[in-house]
């Protein structure tokens, strides 16, 4: 069976072009880049075009980009980095909605006797703007602000937000894990102090992310070691993945506006159909402002870990917000903190394309999907009163 | 993703008895949508014999809490009410092949369900009185469940009680009240896990355990050697096995023979006899 996959928020298949740049440097190009021969040497020029093509991806300049393992790393590296560097400041700021990434770290700070304030969001998972100018003050170290949300692709007003936090002297550091390679990004323009990225988000493979730190930003390594990164992460370069990752960036940034319009326009069609096909379906999240790639969808009635696994059958690959997928048994924090019903939470499915995906995908799974909704339906004991309704959109009860 | 056994793939890909009677004779209800899982349970029985004659289910939950479902009623069709009540989470677990851990709460909702439709249809009050003290808020699981799940499966860590009840696995802060209740429930020393009760294995799980056997612990040691075995026929009782590579015609092979006869012994619970074909 064809794997059909719409989980490309989750990870990204990494691009033929970008493996076959990475291969030499198994093989035949192995030096270290650290080394005085001319063999290590070529390795080293080869870093320094691929943090060149990494930059231009954000409109950045090479020497503001920390090479690191992975998204998680380049988030906890940035944290860390503004609480060291203030230490007399007690105070971090964050979102509810937040990666795991930000979250846990900034939780963990709070084991530790700092202050965390987590700002919230509306039903449509838009940060609540006028709660975030109260929650700066002095003695606050470090704001942080995901650029997109990985679950419901709703993009935040980074930029708003970044002025804000320059007027009062913070540190502002943003997640654009789920952003790089989706949507434009010019930090030239965006008032960002420190911005992380990931690899295999955007066609390069798992294991090499990015850290953006703007000239004049007070850094502490968060890896201690080596000279390697001018002394800011120690460790001797992850060579291949991040020739990859350079490759994947200049990918990543050509024809940016067409392609988001093509995966826009599948992503559209594939929600609108699903919509008008499935009764007691609804979106979640600000559908005027959203990554082009990403849907998350709300069953009512019906279990999400239930949905993916039906799906499964078909070759289709989608994640869900419901408890008995999350790892926990509390299902989605970002649909929680929206405040979505737990009868439409736990029936969510998020799917998210790619360049790759093809309309005849789309239009398989708008095949699909509706009949396994509909056959879970007719197991669960809720909402029949309403199956033969064919309505969409929110509705009542909450959890 | 989760390591589900065939037995729970099949019946929630194709559920057995889904679905509801009409005018059941009893009914039992257990869950919510807030949690995350849900059962409704309905039975028909014979007002004479007091014999389930049919069952079937509704279920809003993941594919284990489905599986889990069908597999209960599968197990209490033709029982009578009072063989009913002895079926325990665990059977349903066992019917099902096994479940991950962390997915045990869905035999338990099984169990519950069954419980709450006998009780209905007794016509006994519920259990449920304003003094149950409620240890888990998330999951609205009272101490009573939390006790007697830990009695009957044997449960002696805090993540053991959330597995099976889902108490603690919410915000957490109730995880060293439970601490406390284990402790004081096993105050008097925590005795050795009863052994497995006797039953008649069915020949499918049978047969299943000796390959596992073999594939598991047998053929790995033989392969070590160069040898191998492979499985040729289960007759009842009679196991024939066929020996391969540096097995063949080797001396120690009526060694080896006794050796996978007594383990299969212990395994299966019951007298093996194994033979080289």
């Amino acid at each position: 069976m064809k794997t059909l996959y719409l989980d490309n928020n989750a990870t990204t298949r990494a691009a033929p072009e970008v493996v076959e740049e990475m291969l030499p440097y198994f093989t035949d190009l192995y030096g270290n880049p650290s080394s005085m021969h001319t063999f290590g040497g070529r390795v080293h020029r080869r870093i320094e075009e691929a943090r060149e093509r990494v930059a231009a991806l954000i409109g950045a300049e090479a020497d503001e980009i920390i090479f690191t393992s992975c998204g998680t790393e380049s988030d906890n590296t940035a944290l860390m980095s503004a609480v060291e560097a203030a230490p007399e400041r007690r105070h971090v700021v964050t979102t509810k909605v937040e990666h795991p990434a930000v979250l846990n770290f900034c939780r963990n700070l709070g084991n530790r006797g700092y202050r965390v304030t987590l700002l919230p969001v509306d039903t449509l998972g838009r940060l609540e703007m006028d709660t975030l100018p109260g929650a700066l003050d002095h003695d606050t170290a470090i704001l942080s602000v995901m650029h997109a949300n990985n679950e419901t692709g709703v993009v935040f007003p980074v930029e708003e937000i970044g002025r804000l936090a320059r007027l009062k002297g913070i540190v502002f550091h943003s997640d654009a894990v789920q952003a790089a390679g989706k949507i434009p990004i010019d930090v030239k323009r965006l008032p960002v102090d420190m911005l992380s990225f990931s690899g295999h988000k955007l066609h390069a493979p798992k294991g090499v992310g990015a850290l953006y730190v703007r000239r004049g930003t007070r850094f502490h390594p968060y890896l201690i070691g080596g000279h390697q990164e001018r002394g800011r992460r120690a460790g001797t370069e992850n060579v291949p993945y991040i020739v990859g990752f350079g490759k994947a960036c200049e990918l990543a940034g050509k024809n940016l506006e067409q392609r988001m319009t093509a995966v826009s326009r599948l992503r559209d069609r594939l929600e609108n159909e699903l919509l008008a096909r499935c009764p007691d379906a609804m979106v979640n999240g600000d559908r005027g402002n959203r990554l082009p790639n990403t849907t998350s969808i709300s069953f009512r009635y019906v279990e999400g870990e239930a949905i993916l696994l039906r799906l499964d059958e078909y070759g289709i690959c989608a994640s869900s917000g419901s408890a008995c997928t999350s790892g926990s048994l509390q299902p989605s924090h970002v649909l929680r903190a929206m405040g979505v019903p737990y009868t439409a939470i736990h029936g969510s499915v998020r799917f998210s394309l790619s360049d790759y995906t093809t309309a005849e995908e789309i239009e398989r799974v708008i095949r699909v999907v509706p009949p396994v909704i509909a056959e879970l339906r007719e197991l669960s004991p809720f909402g029949r009163e309403t199956l033969n309704r064919r309505a969409c959109g929110p509705g009542g009860e909450a959890g | 993703m989760w390591e589900y056994t065939d037995k729970v793939k099949e019946l929630f890909l194709k559920p057995k008895n889904a679905g509801e009677l009409e005018n059941p004779d009893a009914v039992g209800e257990v869950g919510s949508i807030v949690c995350g899982d849900a059962l409704r349970l309905s039975l028909k029985v014979d007002k004479k014999t007091d014999r389930i004659t049919d069952a079937r289910f509704q279920t809003f939950g993941c594919a284990s809490a489905i599986a889990s479902s069908s597999a209960l009623t599968e197990l209490v069709k033709g029982k009578t009410l009072d063989e009913a009540a002895k079926i325990t989470n665990r059977d349903i677990a066992d019917f099902l092949g096994g479940l991950p851990d962390e997915k045990m709460h869905c035999s338990v909702m099984g169990m519950e369900a069954l419980e709450d439709a006998i009780r209905k249809y007794r016509g006994k009050p519920e259990p449920v009185g304003p003094s149950e003290n409620i240890v888990c808020k998330c999951f609205d699981v009272s101490e009573e469940k939390i006790r007697k799940t830990a009695l009957e499966n044997h449960l002696t860590t805090v993540d053991e009680i959330t597995h099976y009840t889902k108490a603690g696995g919410g915000c957490g802060q109730c995880r060293h009240d439970i601490e406390e209740i284990l402790k004081d429930l096993w105050a008097s020393g925590v005795p050795e896990p009863k052994p497995p009760e006797k039953r008649k294995l069915t020949n499918l799980r049978k047969i299943g355990l000796i390959q596992e056997v073999l594939e598991k612990e047998i053929r790995p040691r033989l392969q070590a050697d160069g040898g191998d075995v492979e499985l040729v026929d289960v007759d009842r009782n009679r196991v024939t096995v066929g020996f391969r590579g540096m097995c063949v015609d080797c001396p120690m092979g009526n060694t080896t023979i006794r050796g996978i006869e007594e383990r299969l012994t212990e395994v299966i619970g019951e007298e093996i006899q194994v033979v080289a074909e």
